[in-house]
């Protein structure tokens, strides 16, 4: 089981799309263009996006609150989602959800959240539906190191598998929940064997190689298809930056970060594609410039719509509502 | 009263193929009987035993509503939803408002509540004073089997997440139920009992507590009028304006606590409403502010009643 040509290239410009998106809207946010806190993925973008590659459009994706690079390797759109970004009325919640707190249902994608394991959770109801339905669709719940301590995560895994429900629950583990080393807070050392307690396959990835988690999200996702029930996926990860912008990060080293970028998965990819002579540097050139050209272009966009009507902030509670205080 | 939740449930399943029930115990029924024999009509695939993970269950609801289902769940106790409150408050309530109404979420949270038998402090709250605060939730009382039968059957048909109040104490209350399936509307109060001089406005049990409390006024020549709100949210304000209007007097009786709860706003709303039409302050019958004990006694003396409400339509006649 391997990628073929056409899917290494893809995810190749996945992750620079992810990776790009991610570099501007820290540039946009330090220069006060986009409003509240922003988590970016940097360093993590072959989780994100060998794990999306593995799906069908029609498959699902629960998120987190670093989500930009899920929706992005899930194929959501750079406009609405930079829009969004920007508190802007054509944003795809409408302003409402912004960077912690965004869907984009077009693309099957159900949402950021702002709780950590609230999808672990919300996945199995999302596994019942397509179980009833018989549509061999499956669900991806990602969440963190840190929200594996959390109760969801287990209620979750565990009526996933008593239910053998189509869910993969991939845990992207970057080592610091929020400032927290993951080796002070998850007890045993290893997210993947909890998976052991509810009797379904965990297994562990390099995070920053996108063949080794497409190879490891496949595999699960097959599973699932089958009607075999849920995996749990541990990849291991680096983030690049801080857990939020504007974080000083002096609970760690500056070695860790020089590690992610000795390991950058971007670049690993890129010299597996010139390996196999898949990508030489004009090639790479156009792929850039054409993803900076999206990004450019949803910039635009976002800079140009307008914002929300105040009033607007009323609107979407409910499906219709006979309104009264 | 418990019957013709079944009754409703069974409707409505019948009706929508995407309905089921998820919830502890609720095969056999347990721990009320409402859910009783369903799995025989509909099978274990709609009725859902889950494990006891209040999280997972009301979580995996909304995943499900969300992707085209229409869950009904049972909170077993409406005290476990503690368990599940991040998925009611932040996830369920804020799936359609958040995301910019892109999502659909036609889920029901079941929810037996309130003080009885010695229920003790786990198993006798009324919280719903913390879903009406909590946007993006409709809300739902009902206190007869008809109101029952037909706010559930609403509920279930509504596309954003509704919680049903079931007072457990009422289960067992026995009225008439029409032949014909008739939805009860969220939003519309009901006159229990027409009465010229005060009026009660009451939720669930207390409903049933003022209507006695009404029988003994009448004779001695008071009439009250005791008015349901049925849901909270959305409230119908303009019943409940209507008969203090005719009455200027009103007496707001609940079974939860006092402070800060649904009969305080219903306070503030009548105040706003009717300020000029009112004779008398507005009285209210509550619990103490105590959790609920167990020795009968004691949950006896925190428990209001007829007496309670009788004594408080004698203070707005002072």
């Amino acid at each position: 089981m391997a990628p073929g040509p056409d899917l290494l290239l893809q995810m190749y410009a996945g992750m620079l799309r992810v990776r790009l998106f991610e570099e501007r809207v820290r540039e946009l946010f330090a220069n006060g263009r986009l409003p509240g806190f922003l988590h970016t993925s940097i360093g993590q973008e072959a989780c994100a996006v060998g794990a999306c590659a593995a799906l069908r459009a029609d498959d699902y994706v629960l998120s987190t609150h670093r989500g930009h690079g899920h929706l992005i390797a899930k194929g959501g759109a750079l406009r609405g989602l930079m829009a969004e970004l920007y508190g802007k009325a054509n944003g795809v919640c409408h302003g409402k959800g912004g960077s912690m707190h965004l869907a984009d249902a077009s693309v099957n994608y159900l949402g950021a959240n702002g709780v950590l394991a609230a999808g672990c959770v919300l996945a199995p109801g999302v596994g019942l539906s397509i179980k009833r339905r018989g549509s061999a669709q499956v669900v991806v719940t990602f969440f963190g190191d840190g929200a594996a301590n959390r109760g969801p995560f287990h209620e979750g895994v565990n009526l996933a598998a008593v239910w053998t429900l189509p869910v993969v629950f991939f845990c992207e583990n970057n080592r610091w929940a929020s400032s927290t080393a993951s080796s002070l807070s998850a007890a045993g050392g290893s997210i993947a064997a909890r998976a052991a307690g509810y009797g379904i396959p965990g297994e562990t990835v390099d995070g920053n190689d996108v063949l080794a988690v497409w190879e490891a999200t496949t595999r699960a996702v097959l599973r699932a298809r089958r009607g075999e029930g849920p995996s749990l996926i541990e990849a291991r990860t680096i983030r690049w930056v801080g857990h939020f912008e504007g974080d000083a990060q002096a609970y760690r080293t500056k070695a860790e970060v020089e590690e992610g970028r000795r390991t950058d998965p971007l670049a690993r990819l890129g010299r597996l594609l010139e390996a196999r002579q898949l990508l030489d540097a004009a090639h790479a050139g156009r792929i850039r410039a054409g993803v900076v050209a999206e990004i450019d272009d949803a910039v635009a966009h976002a800079e140009t719509s307008p914002l929300p009507a105040p009033q607007d902030a009323l609107a979407d509670l409910f499906a219709s509502y006979p309104w009264s205080r | 009263m418990g019957d013709a939740l079944n009754l409703a449930l069974r409707e409505e399943m019948r009706r929508d193929p995407r309905v089921y029930c998820i919830g502890e115990d609720i095969v056999l029924g347990l721990p009320f009987g409402v859910t009783k024999g369903l799995v025989d009509e509909f099978g274990p695939e709609r009725v859902l035993n889950a494990p006891i993970s209040e999280a997972a269950i009301v979580g995996s609801a909304m995943g499900a509503a969300v992707t085209g289902l229409v869950p009904v769940v049972d909170m077993h106790f409406a005290d476990f939803v503690t368990c599940a409150m991040d998925e009611v408050v932040n996830q369920i309530a804020k799936s359609r408002y958040m995301f910019g109404g892109q999502l659909d979420c036609p889920l029901t949270l079941r929810m037996p509540y309130g003080i009885g038998r010695s229920g003790g402090g786990h198993h006798s709250n009324s919280v719903e004073a913390w879903f009406v605060n909590t946007p993006g939730l409709k809300v739902c009382i009902p206190s007869t089997p008809a109101d029952a039968r037909g706010l559930l059957k609403t509920a279930i048909r509504d596309p954003d997440p509704v919680l049903v109040f079931e007072h457990r104490g009422l289960y067992r209350v026995t009225g008439e139920v029409p032949e014909a399936e008739t939805p009860v509307p969220l939003g519309a109060a009901d006159v229990k009992r027409p009465g010229r001089d005060v009026t009660v406005i009451a939720t669930a049990r207390m409903v049933h507590a003022s209507l006695e409390a009404a029988r003994r006024l009448a004779e001695e020549g008071v009439e009250v009028e005791v008015v349901d709100p049925r849901s909270l949210v959305p409230l119908d304000r303009e019943a409940l304006a209507l008969s203090v209007r005719r009455t200027h007097r009103a007496v707001i009786a609940e079974e939860g606590p006092m402070r800060a709860s649904v009969g305080a706003w219903l306070a503030w709303v009548i105040m706003e409403d009717c300020f000029d039409d009112l004779d008398a302050p507005i009285v209210r019958v509550a619990a103490p502010d105590v959790p609920i004990p167990f020795s009968p006694p004691l949950e006896g003396f925190v428990t209001p009643d007829a007496d309670d409400v009788v004594a408080a339509v004698r203070q707005t006649l002072k």
